[in-house]
C-alpha cells in the first residue's frame, strides 16, 4: 500500500487492498456486497457516527461506484458532509456529489444551500470548492441559483486571483447550460478587460469565457479583438524567462496563446483598424519565424507546445484568408512537417493543409506537395494518417491534376483499408464528375470503381453515372460499348450488371451494328447474369428485356420465352412474377407504335447537384471535406442536350425510386423511372380521392399505420391527407398528398415538422417545402425523406396550419415513421431461430415482454395481416403451437443494425396475448414491444 | 472544451474518469468500453489522435497507464497532449515518482489535483507551482484536522511502496524525452 497524504483513511486503504487481492470477479463482488451491507447498517443504525467515519464510508462508496457498481444510497450522508466544518470532510462530500449526482436529482436543492454558504466563506479554498462543484454539475437550477453571484465574484476587485479563475470557468459552464445568465451592459466591458489582468491564470480562464460569449454575440464583445492582439503580441515577443512559471518547456504561455488565437478566429480580420491588423500580422509572422529557429530543447513537450501555437496561428491565417504571403508561408511550413518523423505532426499537417487547399491564395502552393501526399496515402502505417492524406488529395484536386489524383486513388483503392473504402469511392466519383472534360474518362473511372470496389459503390454512385450518360449524347455509344465489354468478365459485380442492364436497355442499339454485340448476343450476355442476381437487379433486367423488344424486334420471341418462364411459379418473388407476366402481355398485345411510345428513350434528368456529395457530407459529421475552391473558376462544361425539359415535380436524387417494389411516383411526369413503366404495381390506393363524400368525416387513426405504409392518413370536411411510403435499409421516403376538399383555396398552407430535438438526431427528417396556397379541389404532394440514424421512440408529427375562409385551422398528424419501418425481414429456420432466441434472452436487458388483454376480437387471420405489415419476417412452422406467431427481422440504422426476434402467443380462452421481443438492444426491444402490443 | 478524461491501465481497467458533460451512467460505461478497446488495439508508433464520433480523441501512454481525452473539433490536439503531460507532472511531483498504485489508493487526491488544472473542461491554471501550492494548502488544512500525523503514515508504509515502484512505476525517462 503506498503512502497516503493529508489525513489518509486507513480503513479505505485496507478496503482497496482487499479488493485488489480478490482472485476472481465473484470474490470481488462478495467483498463489495459485504462492505455495502456494513456501510448501510452503519448509516442506518449508528446515530453517533462521527464526521471522519461518515467521510470514510462515503469515500468507500465512491470507490465502489468507480469500480463500475451501482450505488443507491449514501447521497444524504454526502450532502451532510457539505456542511461539516472540517475541510477534509467537506471536500469528500463535494467529490461524491460531483461524481455521482445527476443534474436532475432531487438533492440539488439541498446542495445549493450548502454551496451558497461556502460561496460566502472568507476562505478562498472553500469558495473554490463551491465553484468547482457548480462547474462540475452545471445544471439549470444552479444557473438560476448562482447566476447573480458569480459574475460579481468574477469582476470584483476584492476577489483573489484563484477565485477569479474558477469563477470565470464556472460562469462559462453555466452559460453553456443557460445562455441568459450573462448580464450585458457595463458587464461586457468589465469582462473584456479581464484580458488585461496582471495574472496569467486569470487571463487564460477569462479568454475561454470570452470566446464562448463572443460566439453568441460577436458585435457586443468586439472590443476584445484589440486587447487580445496586444496580449498576444506581448507573449510572442516575450523571452521565455519573462513569464516564469507560465513558460512551458521554453515556450511562453502556450495555453493562453492558443486561446487568444482561437478567440480571434471568431472575427474577420480587423480591417477598420489597420494598426491592430498590422500588429496581428506581426504576431503571426513572429510565430512562423520561430518555427524555423532551432529548437530550444529536444523534449517532445517543447516541440508539441511550440507547434500547438503554430498550428493555431495557421488556423487563424486560413480563417482570415486575406494575406497571401502568410498563407504561402504557412503552406511551406506544413510541407516540411509532411516528412517529419513524428506521426502526430504529419497527421496534423495533412489536416491543416486540407484547409489551405480551399483558399485561392494557397491552393497552388499546396499542389506542390502532391507527390508527398500521394506517398503518405500509400505508405503511412497508421490508417488515420492515410485517411487524412486522402482527404487532402480530394481537397487539392482541380482540373489540372484530377486525372492523376483520381488514377492514384483508384490504384490505392485496390489495397485500401476497408474502413476508408466507401468514403474513397464517393470521393473518386465526385472528383471524376466534377473535373471531367471528357465524359468517356468519367465513364471509365466509374466502371473501374465498380470493378475494383463494387461492394462499396453505393446506389447514389451508379444512379449518377446513368443520369450523366442519359443527359449526354456524346458519351452514350461509348458507355454502351464499355459496359458491354465489362460484362464479358466471367465474374462481374452486381452493380456492374445494374449499370450494364440499364445502359444497354437504353442505348444497346448504338452498338448492335457490330456482329460481336448483336442484339441476341447482348441479350444472352445479360441473361447469363440473371440467375446470380438479387430480385432488385432481376427486376431491372426484366425491364431491360422489354426495352429490347422495342429496340430489337428480331429477338422478340427469344425475350418472350424468358418472360414466359418467369411469369409463373418459377419466380418466387411476386414482383418478378407480375413484372414478367405484364411485360409478356404488353409485348403480345401492344402494337409496335404503342410499344415505341411506352418504351421511349429516357428523357434527360434535370441538372442538379450530385447527390453523392450529400452522402459524403453526411458521412463526416465532424468535418465536411471540401473541394470547393475551384468551383467558381472552372465551370464544368454542362452540355445538356435537353435543357428545357422543365420538370417541376419533386424528384429526389434517386434514379429507381427507393426500392425494389416499383415506386409509384404519382404525376412524376416524364421523369417516370424505368421501373415504373407499368405504373403502380403494388398499388397502394391513390389517395387523391377528393370528391368522396361518403367518407367518414374526421377520420384519423395513426395506430393503423404502424402496420401499413400507404393509405388515407387523415380526412376531415376540409382536407384529405394521403400517404405513400417506401423504406429501404435505414432510409425512408414518404409522399404526403394534401387534397383540398372544399371549393375555396386554402391559404397560408404550411406543414411543419414536430419532432423533439433529442429524437431528431436519431431519425433525421428532411421536408420539401410546399406552395403556400392549396387551390380548391386540388391536390399537392410533399416529399419527406427520413433516415434512421440511431434507435428512437415514437414518431414525428406534422403540424399543418392553414386558413380556411380566413379562419385559422390547425391539424396535427403523426407520420407513419415508427422504428419498425426500418425492418428488413429475415428468413431463418427453426434451429437458428431458437439458438438466437436463447442467446438473446440471457439478460433482462435484451428482452421485453407484455401480457395484455385483447382489445379487439381475437381474429388470428387479422393478426397475421397486421404482423406481416409490421415489417418482420413471419416464420411459419417454427413454433410448435400453430396459433403462435414467430418473427425475425433486422432494424437498419446508419451506424448499426439491430437484430430482433419476436413471439406472439394468443390465448383464446383467456382472451389474452403474450408478446415477447428480444433484440441486441434493450431500448429497441421495449419500443418494438410497445408498438406491436398496441395493435391487438 | 474537453468533454471527458479517462485513465485506464494496459489491462483495460478504468482508474479515473472525469466527465465535463452530463451523460447517463449507461452511456458513460458504453463510451468507456468502446474507447478502451479502440485505444488498446493501437500500435505504439501510431498517431496519438483519432476521430471518434464527432469528437477528437487524444491519448498518450505513460508506463502502464493510458491517459485519454475527448476534445471538440476546434480544440488543439497537441496542446491537449501537454494538458495530459502537465497532469502527469503534477501527480509525479505530488506523489513523488507516481505509479498506478498511487492513483488507485489515492483516487480522491487525483481528482482534487485534476480539479485545480481543469475546470468545466477548460484549462484553469497551467502553472505547476501555483497548483501544487493550492494542493499543499488543502493538505495543510486536512493535516491540521487529522488526528494522526501524515509523517508517521508515510514512514509506516514506505516498505510497500518500493515493491510498487519496480513493477508499476511510470517510466520517467520515456516520458520526459
Amino acid at each position: 500500500m503506498p503512502a497516503v497524504r493529508g489525513d489518509g483513511m486507513r480503513g479505505l486503504a485496507v478496503f482497496i487492498s482487499d479488493i485488489r487481492n480478490c482472485k476472481s470477479k465473484e470474490a470481488e463482488i462478495k467483498r463489495i456486497n459485504k462492505e455495502l451491507a456494513n456501510i448501510r447498517s452503519k448509516f442506518k443504525g449508528d446515530k453517533t457516527l462521527d464526521g471522519y467515519q461518515k467521510k470514510k464510508y462515503v469515500c468507500k462508496l465512491l470507490f465502489i461506484f468507480l469500480l463500475g457498481h451501482d450505488i443507491d444510497f449514501g447521497h444524504m450522508e454526502a450532502v451532510n458532509l457539505l456542511s461539516s466544518n472540517k475541510y477534509s470532510e467537506k471536500q469528500i462530500g463535494y467529490l461524491f456529489i460531483s461524481v455521482l449526482v445527476n443534474t436532475n436529482s432531487e438533492l440539488i436543492k439541498l446542495i445549493i444551500q450548502s454551496i451558497k454558504n461556502d460561496l460566502a466563506s472568507r476562505n478562498p479554498i472553500h469558495v473554490n470548492l463551491a465553484l468547482q462543484c457548480i462547474a462540475n454539475i452545471g445544471s439549470r437550477e444552479m444557473a438560476e441559483a448562482f447566476g447573480n453571484e458569480i459574475p460579481k465574484l468574477l469582476v470584483s476587485g476584492d476577489t483573489m486571483d484563484v477565485v477569479k479563475q474558477s469563477a470565470a470557468l464556472c460562469l462559462l459552464r453555466l452559460f453553456r447550460t443557460s445562455q441568459e445568465i450573462i448580464p450585458g451592459g457595463e458587464w461586457t466591458s468589465r469582462i473584456i478587460h479581464l484580458l488585461n489582468d496582471q495574472h496569467m491564470g486569470v487571463v487564460t480562464a477569462a479568454t475561454s469565457l470570452i470566446d464562448a460569449l463572443v460566439k453568441k454575440n460577436p458585435e457586443e464583445y468586439k472590443g476584445c479583438v484589440s486587447l487580445a492582439v496586444s496580449r498576444l503580441s506581448r507573449i510572442v515577443t516575450a523571452s521565455y524567462t519573462d513569464l516564469q512559471d507560465y513558460t512551458y518547456y521554453f515556450v511562453p504561455a502556450p495555453w493562453l496563446s492558443v486561446k487568444l488565437l482561437r478567440l480571434l478566429q471568431n472575427y474577420t480580420p480587423p480591417a477598420e483598424d489597420p494598426g491592430v491588423r498590422g500588429r496581428l500580422n506581426e504576431c503571426l509572422e513572429t510565430i512562423l519565424n520561430k518555427a524555423q529557429e532551432p529548437p530550444k530543447s529536444k523534449k517532445v513537450q517543447h516541440s508539441n507546445a511550440k507547434n500547438a501555437v503554430l498550428f493555431e496561428a495557421i488556423s487563424l491565417i486560413i480563417h482570415n484568408d486575406s494575406e497571401a504571403n502568410l498563407l504561402v508561408r504557412a503552406c511551406n511550413q506544413l510541407g516540411q512537417f509532411l516528412s517529419n518523423r513524428e506521426t502526430n505532426l504529419r497527421y496534423l499537417a495533412l489536416e491543416s493543409m486540407c484547409h489551405l487547399a480551399t483558399s485561392e491564395f494557397s491552393h497552388e502552393a499546396v499542389k506542390k506537395h502532391q507527390e508527398v501526399v500521394i506517398l503518405s496515402m500509400k505508405m503511412e502505417k497508421d490508417v488515420s494518417v492515410r485517411q487524412q492524406a486522402v482527404d487532402l488529395l480530394y481537397a487539392m484536386c482541380d482540373k489540372s491534376n484530377a486525372e492523376e489524383i483520381v488514377q492514384e486513388m483508384l490504384n490505392y483503392l485496390e489495397t485500401a483499408d476497408y474502413s476508408i473504402r466507401e468514403e474513397m469511392v464517393l470521393k473518386v466519383a465526385i472528383l471524376a464528375e466534377k473535373y471531367a472534360t471528357d465524359y468517356t474518362w468519367y465513364v471509365d473511372v466509374i466502371l473501374n470503381l465498380i470493378r475494383i470496389a463494387g461492394d462499396y459503390v453505393s446506389e447514389e454512385v451508379w444512379y449518377r453515372v446513368i443520369q450523366i450518360v442519359i443527359n449526354r449524347d456524346e458519351v452514350q455509344g461509348y458507355a454502351a460499348k464499355t459496359v458491354f465489354e465489362a460484362l464479358q468478365a466471367p465474374a462481374c459485380h452486381e452493380n456492374m450488371v445494374k449499370v450494364g442492364g440499364y445502359i444497354l436497355g437504353e442505348f444497346g442499339n448504338l452498338i448492335a451494328g457490330d456482329q460481336r454485340s448483336s442484339p441476341s448476343v447482348q441479350f444472352q450476355l445479360l441473361h447469363s447474369k440473371y440467375h446470380l442476381c438479387s430480385p432488385m437487379t432481376r427486376a431491372l433486367l426484366l425491364s431491360t428485356y422489354i426495352k429490347f423488344i422495342n429496340l430489337f424486334p428480331e429477338i422478340r420471341t427469344q425475350v418472350q420465352e424468358v418472360f414466359k418462364q418467369h411469369s409463373n411459379l418459377r419466380s418466387a418473388d411476386a414482383e418478378l412474377q407480375q413484372r414478367a407476366s405484364e411485360y409478356l402481355q404488353l409485348s403480345i398485345i401492344a402494337s409496335s407504335d404503342v410499344l415505341a411510345t411506352v418504351l421511349e428513350e429516357m428523357p434527360a434528368f434535370p441538372e442538379r447537384e450530385s447527390s453523392i456529395l450529400a452522402v459524403l457530407k453526411k458521412k463526416k459529421p465532424g468535418r465536411v471535406p471540401e473541394n470547393e475552391i475551384k468551383e467558381n473558376k472552372s465551370p464544368t462544361p454542362v452540355t445538356n442536350h435537353n435543357n428545357d425539359v422543365n420538370n417541376s415535380s419533386a424528384v429526389s436524387g434517386d434514379l429507381l425510386g427507393l426500392s425494389t417494389p416499383p415506386t409509384a411516383q404519382p404525376n412524376s411526369g416524364n421523369t417516370g423511372v424505368l421501373l415504373d413503366v407499368l405504373g403502380d404495381i403494388y398499388g397502394g390506393k391513390q389517395a387523391n380521392n377528393s370528391n368522396s363524400a361518403t367518407q367518414p368525416v374526421n377520420m384519423y387513426n395513426p395506430k393503423k399505420f404502424v402496420c401499413k405504409n400507404n393509405g388515407v392518413l387523415f380526412e376531415s370536411d376540409l382536407i384529405q391527407i394521403g400517404v405513400k411510403s417506401e423504406f429501404r435499409q435505414n432510409l425512408g421516403r414518404l409522399g404526403l398528398f394534401y387534397g383540398n376538399k372544399t371549393n375555396v383555396p386554402l391559404q397560408n398552407f404550411v406543414p411543419t415538422l414536430s419532432w423533439p430535438d433529442d429524437q431528431a438526431s436519431k431519425l433525421t427528417i428532411q421536408m420539401k417545402p410546399v406552395e403556400p396556397v392549396l387551390e380548391a379541389g386540388a391536390q399537392i404532394q410533399q416529399m419527406i425523406n427520413a433516415e434512421c440514424v440511431d434507435d428512437y421512440t415514437g414518431a414525428p408529427s406534422i403540424v399543418l396550419s392553414f386558413l380556411y375562409l380566413n379562419v385559422p385551422q390547425k391539424i396535427t398528424i403523426k407520420l407513419p415513421l415508427t422504428i419498425n419501418k426500418f425492418f428488413e425481414p429475415t428468413e431463418m429456420n427453426g434451429e437458428s431461430f431458437f439458438a438466437r432466441w436463447k442467446n438473446l434472452g440471457s439478460t433482462n436487458q435484451q428482452r421485453s415482454q407484455k401480457i395484455f388483454r385483447a382489445t379487439q376480437q381475437m381474429d388470428l387471420q387479422a393478426a397475421r395481416t397486421k404482423i406481416m405489415g409490421f415489417g418482420m419476417q413471419l416464420l411459419d412452422g417454427i413454433d410448435p403451437n400453430p396459433d403462435n406467431f414467430v418473427c425475425a427481422g433486422i432494424i437498419h440504422m446508419r451506424s448499426q443494425q439491430v437484430g430482433c426476434l419476436l413471439r406472439l402467443e394468443p390465448n383464446k380462452s383467456a382472451q389474452m396475448y403474450r408478446l415477447t421481443v428480444r433484440s441486441s438492444k434493450e431500448s429497441v426491444s421495449i419500443e418494438i414491444c410497445d408498438l406491436l402490443a398496441d395493435q391487438f | 472544451m474537453m468533454q471527458f478524461m479517462l485513465l485506464f491501465s494496459r489491462q483495460g481497467k478504468l482508474r479515473l474518469q472525469k466527465w465535463y458533460v452530463a451523460h447517463p451512467d449507461k452511456l458513460k460505461k458504453k463510451i468507456t468500453r468502446e474507447l478502451i478497446t479502440t485505444i488498446l488495439a493501437r500500435k505504439p508508433k501510431m498517431c496519438s489522435f483519432l476521430e471518434w464520433r464527432d469528437l477528437k480523441i487524444v491519448y498518450k501512454r505513460y508506463a502502464s497507464l493510458y491517459f485519454c481525452c475527448a476534445i471538440e473539433q476546434e480544440d488543439n490536439e497537441l496542446l491537449t497532449l501537454e494538458v495530459i503531460h502537465r497532469y502527469v507532472e503534477l501527480l509525479d511531483k505530488y506523489f513523488g515518482s507516481v505509479c498506478e498504485l498511487d492513483i488507485i489508493f489515492n483516487f480522491e487526491k487525483a481528482y482534487f489535483i485534476l480539479d485545480e488544472l481543469l475546470l468545466g473542461g477548460e484549462i484553469q491554471e497551467t502553472s505547476k507551482k501555483t497548483i501544487l501550492k493550492a494542493i499543499a494548502a488543502q493538505d495543510l488544512l486536512q493535516e491540521d484536522e487529522a488526528v494522526e500525523g501524515a509523517l508517521r503514515d508515510i514512514g509506516l508504509l514506505r516498505k510497500h511502496r518500493k515493491v510498487s515502484l519496480t513493477t508499476m512505476a511510470l517510466d520517467n525517462h520515456n516520458r520526459l524525452t
